[in-house]
């Protein structure tokens, strides 16, 4: 990232904070405070599909919280992620109808699938406990888009195609 | 009069490509200028047959199942050229299109009670006109006319239990906080964690108004000036629809201030969940909701005392919300008819696994599992195995319990749990133990980590259920792991973990075989004895590899079973059928 986007990226996460810190009356309390810490990680998360150290000290120093609670409450759930993720994240659902309905070994397919086509690094693989999709498990979900039924030759085709997407697209 | 047709575009409708689906649709009506008004709607518990299609035409209704983008076009065709008649099959060559039978008449419907799910899949979500119509906000306006001890002796008198799980009583839950003074909140869990469970989501979906009046009943009659609604973080449709059915009321003076110019004021505000299935633990929600890492804490003083930052709390899932809506809207006398002697009413269950026809289905308590399996769900391609109940904290229950009626108690007997409600169906192609694995590997997972038996117990369960998957585990390790189950639960500090051994314990009760088979000292399981037909030869003892056979010369000979390996040298040997081979399994 260039000086500028960087430059950038803080106003717009403190934009975010700002926001929050709006709806809290004036000389609100630890546990007010607190309670708006959650929302604004999950915007940054939703925005920029990480949380970076900078918003992370950010928040820290807007919100008066200690640096080491937010970084409780980021690594406590599973939706915060500290890391940024690639272009593609697909998500294996293993829930228990999907378990019931081989999602285990698609979940090997998938990551053979990926490992051997010309470019892994655009895919994140993950795992979610359940997408309440049960009825067509086997589920993935691509980018938050839902695929149900899922096959071995689906998730091959699945590759294929977000491959093919991505070199129209450059 | 204009007709419509209605798609069913919840995640499942949409998990099937129901969008595409919808678009297709929508472009040919456009082109083609049809007098027809398209309606995204919930879903009506069909799972299996989506993207579903229903035509409204002449106020008689006709269903199509999985109406790809593909097939719209014919669809379309046929309507007009009005072959729908008999609503069952249209063939073409390449494409086939069914109907579904009318729901009088279809297998998966005869047995369902529609209480609260009973506008999911025919309004459209969002429509506050289509809720009003159908007795909508009726429910809300009865209980403001209503003292609210007299809505208190409403809900005892239907003796509703809590939908999240545990199954309290609703209305002890509302006495215990209507009694006490100054600031009180109202939380809704719908943090619907449990893998396999989805009610929650298709209710919220297709009629999140349904929620949104329980919970104005239920503020009212406890007295309570905010609340919150905890939205699991892996729903997005669910929340979308929330977001805007919250501010339609708004704007309608349903929620805010002076609510119907009655004087009552209550708000309500979304809470997103972060991916962590412990939040739905009531403890663990309330500090989440806080700001903090969701662990839970010891009990009591509980919620209803010191919730929400110390203020009195009442938190109640998103059925039992619906429930009370539904008490109201139809009087207590009605809502009673259904369920058994202690547990009244319908549950709402997502039928998922093995089974013909997986969906979203609502069931008087009390019903046979076996109907649930064979009649609504249509039962197994191959051959049934067990059924498992309650997510990670309940647990499997083979055929020979198939004919237990689903209520709370009778449940818990038998060692798995009425939880939100999930029932997954297995066949035979499923390994128990693996099941065990599966569900251990979750609750080690999702375990926070603050009290030990839960944060290393899982691990060791784990540890031992994979060592007995791989056909490494001894008869030892086996017993052990039976040993460590019960001592979790008795000693976790919240109910997830307490809960985290029942799928063991529940394989273990029914399925034993299936652990023991796979032990490395399988053969230990064979227990080898001489009885009395004897004659003092010798044989067996000379050729025993590890001298585990021991007897004078004219005495019955005798096998010391700590030293036998469970060879069979012996019992190949004696000519004279004395010694006796017996299998433990």
């Amino acid at each position: 990232m260039n000086q500028n986007n960087a430059a950038k990226g803080v106003q717009e996460v403190s934009a975010i904070i700002t926001n929050y810190i709006n709806t809290l009356a004036e000389n609100a309390g630890y546990e007010q405070r607190k309670s708006i810490l959650i929302p604004i990680l999950e915007d940054i998360q939703e925005q920029y599909g990480y949380i970076s150290k900078d918003s992370a000290v950010l928040i820290c120093e807007e919100l008066k919280l200690p640096l080491s609670h937010i970084y409780g409450v980021i690594t406590f759930y599973n939706s915060l992620k500290l890391e940024q993720s690639s272009d593609y994240q697909i998500c294996v659902c293993r829930g228990t109808a999907c378990h019931v309905n081989g999602s285990d070994n698609l979940l090997d397919i998938l990551k053979n699938a990926v490992q051997s086509c010309e470019n892994p690094d655009l895919f994140t693989i993950e795992t979610v406990n359940c997408v309440g999709a049960c009825s067509l498990a086997p589920v993935f979900v691509v980018n938050g888009e839902i695929y149900g039924n899922m096959t071995k030759k689906k998730v091959q085709d699945l590759i294929k195609e977000l491959l093919k997407n991505h070199n129209k697209n450059g | 009069m204009v007709n419509t047709i209605k798609i069913g575009m919840a995640t499942c409708g949409l998990a099937a490509g129901a969008q595409k689906t919808y678009d297709k649709l929508v472009q040919l009506i456009t082109n083609k200028n049809l007098d027809y008004e398209v309606k995204k709607v919930g879903c009506i518990g069909m799972c299996y047959n989506e993207p579903l299609i229903e035509f409204i035409i002449d106020n008689k209704s006709y269903t199509y199942k999985n109406i790809t983008q593909d097939k719209v076009e014919l669809l379309i065709n046929n309507i007009l050229n009005k072959k729908y008649k008999n609503n069952m099959l249209e063939y073409t060559e390449n494409v086939k299109i069914s109907g579904v039978p009318e729901k009088s008449n279809h297998a998966f419907f005869r047995d369902q009670v529609k209480i609260i799910t009973d506008n999911c899949g025919i309004i459209e979500p969002l429509s506050l006109e289509e809720y009003k119509q159908r007795n909508g906000f009726s429910g809300l306006k009865k209980a403001f006319n209503l003292k609210p001890e007299e809505i208190i002796s409403i809900i005892e008198k239907s003796k509703l239990r809590g939908r999240g799980g545990a199954g309290f009583p609703t209305a002890m839950k509302w006495k215990f906080i209507a009694s006490k003074q100054g600031e009180k909140f109202l939380v809704c869990n719908f943090d619907e964690g449990d893998p396999g469970a989805f009610m929650n989501r298709s209710l919220v979906e297709g009629d999140p108004y349904k929620l949104i009046e329980g919970m104005v009943i239920a503020a009212y009659t406890i007295k309570a000036s905010k609340g919150f609604i905890y939205v699991r973080a892996e729903y997005p449709l669910a929340l979308k629809t929330l977001r805007k059915a919250l501010d339609i009321c708004r704007e309608n003076n349903y929620l805010g201030s002076n609510i119907l110019g009655t004087g009552f004021n209550f708000n309500i505000e979304i809470k997103l969940g972060a991916g962590a299935y412990v939040c739905g633990e009531e403890t663990a929600l309330i500090e989440s909701i806080q700001g903090n890492r969701g662990n839970p804490r010891a009990k009591p003083p509980f919620p209803s005392d010191k919730g929400l930052w110390n203020k009195p709390t009442n938190i109640n899932n998103v059925g039992t919300f619906a429930h009370v809506t539904k008490i109201l809207q139809d009087g207590v006398d009605e809502y009673i008819k259904y369920g058994t002697e202690k547990s009244k009413g319908t549950k709402v269950i997502s039928l998922t696994g093995k089974v013909k026809r997986t969906g979203m289905i609502e069931v008087p308590l009390g019903i046979k599992l076996r109907k649930i399996v064979f009649d609504i769900g249509g039962g197994t391609t191959k051959k049934f195995k067990a059924v498992q109940i309650g997510g990670p904290s309940g647990g499997c229950l083979p055929e020979s319990e198939l004919d237990l009626g689903l209520d709370y108690d009778t449940i818990i007997e038998k060692g798995a749990i009425m939880g939100s409600g999930g029932i997954v169906v297995m066949d035979t192609d499923t390994d128990m133990v693996s099941v065990a694995k599966f569900f251990v590997n979750f609750s080690t997972e999702e375990s926070c980590g603050k009290c030990t038996p839960c944060r290393e117990g899982t691990k060791v369960m784990l540890y031992y259920l994979t060592k007995i998957l791989n056909k490494d585990a001894t008869l030892a390790e086996y017993k052990e792991l039976k040993k460590l189950c019960p001592v979790i639960k008795d000693t976790a500090l919240c109910g997830l973990g307490q809960a985290s051994p029942n799928p063991v314990l529940s394989t273990i009760k029914y399925f034993e075989k299936e652990y023991l088979t796979k032990l490395k000292d399988v053969k230990r399981l064979t227990q080898y004895t001489i009885n009395d037909k004897c004659i003092r030869c010798g044989i067996c003892k000379i050729d025993c590899p590890v001298n585990a056979i021991t007897g004078k010369k004219g005495e019955k000979h005798f096998i010391d079973q700590h030293k036998c390996t469970h060879c069979g040298l012996c019992y190949s040997k004696c000519k004279f059928k004395a010694i006796d081979k017996k299998k433990l399994l």
